[in-house]
């Protein structure tokens, strides 16, 4: 502390180490949440379902999503992305993800919502297995904070399947 | 400021801003505000700096007493024989 540098280069150092603390810390709090979300998906209608020239599938559907996520909120949450995935298993490979729909919720107050949307992303199988495939809708969310570690988990909805045929 | 003053000044500013760390970190907590918390601890922070970094004068009440140039005109400097070392041989 011997000139006005010195203790200014004290004061910021200590004081920026102490902020480091307390983001740590705020980050550790958010463990304390215990989130109770909920969500349900519903097939309205299989707009089409065609072979591409590829030779790959593609089906494009219309759904209604609606989810209840304010629980996810904490005082340290920035935003939480959501999307949802339909999984499906084929004889190439056990687990397929085609991203189908995501979002991006700002606020808790954002976060109880019912979308009608058609699938923003391409539902498309590598090959031609999706004729009367059985698959599941999963929602995953990923709790972005606004310091520290950030949080995901999913709701896999189970019971959707693809006509036999094209159309 | 003397050292005394500096001493003081030192334990202040990490008071302070522990103090004002906690604070804000339960203010924010309660309020469920990120900004509310980093709001109040910068404006802790800027406190703090004004009162320890200037060079008030209330930590300056024990000052030094530095002697007076005529003074030490009156008492020259001891002359300083410098002695040549020999290097001692290697074994």
């Amino acid at each position: 502390m011997h000139s006005f540098g010195y203790r200014l280069n004290g004061l910021l150092t200590f004081a920026v180490t102490i902020l480091a603390l307390m983001c740590a810390i705020t980050s550790l709090s958010d463990n304390f949440n215990t989130p109770s979300p909920s969500a349900e998906i519903k097939i309205m209608n299989i707009n089409w379902f065609q072979k591409q020239p590829q030779g790959h599938d593609e089906v494009s559907l219309t759904m209604n999503v609606s989810a209840d996520l304010q629980s996810l909120f904490t005082w340290n949450t920035k935003q939480v992305f959501i999307f949802v995935a339909a999984e499906y298993e084929t004889r190439k490979n056990s687990l397929n993800q085609v991203s189908l729909w995501d979002a991006i919720i700002p606020a808790k107050e954002h976060a109880k919502f019912w979308t009608h949307t058609s699938n923003k992303y391409r539902f498309v199988d590598q090959g031609n297995n999706l004729r009367g495939k059985k698959f599941n809708l999963t929602l995953h969310w990923h709790v972005m904070p606004k310091t520290g570690k950030m949080f995901a988990d999913k709701i896999v909805l189970t019971g959707y399947s693809l006509p036999e045929e094209y159309r | 400021m003397d050292w005394q003053g500096q001493k003081l000044v030192e334990q202040i500013m990490q008071i302070m801003l522990l103090v004002f760390a906690v604070t804000a970190f339960v203010a924010g907590y309660v309020l469920g505000s990120f900004q509310m918390m980093v709001l109040v601890y910068a404006g802790g922070v800027t406190l703090t700096g004004l009162i320890t970094i200037p060079n008030w004068p209330f930590f300056n009440r024990h000052p030094l007493n530095w002697l007076d140039p005529s003074e030490a005109e009156k008492h020259p400097k001891p002359q300083v024989t410098v002695i040549s070392k020999k290097k001692g041989s290697k074994k």
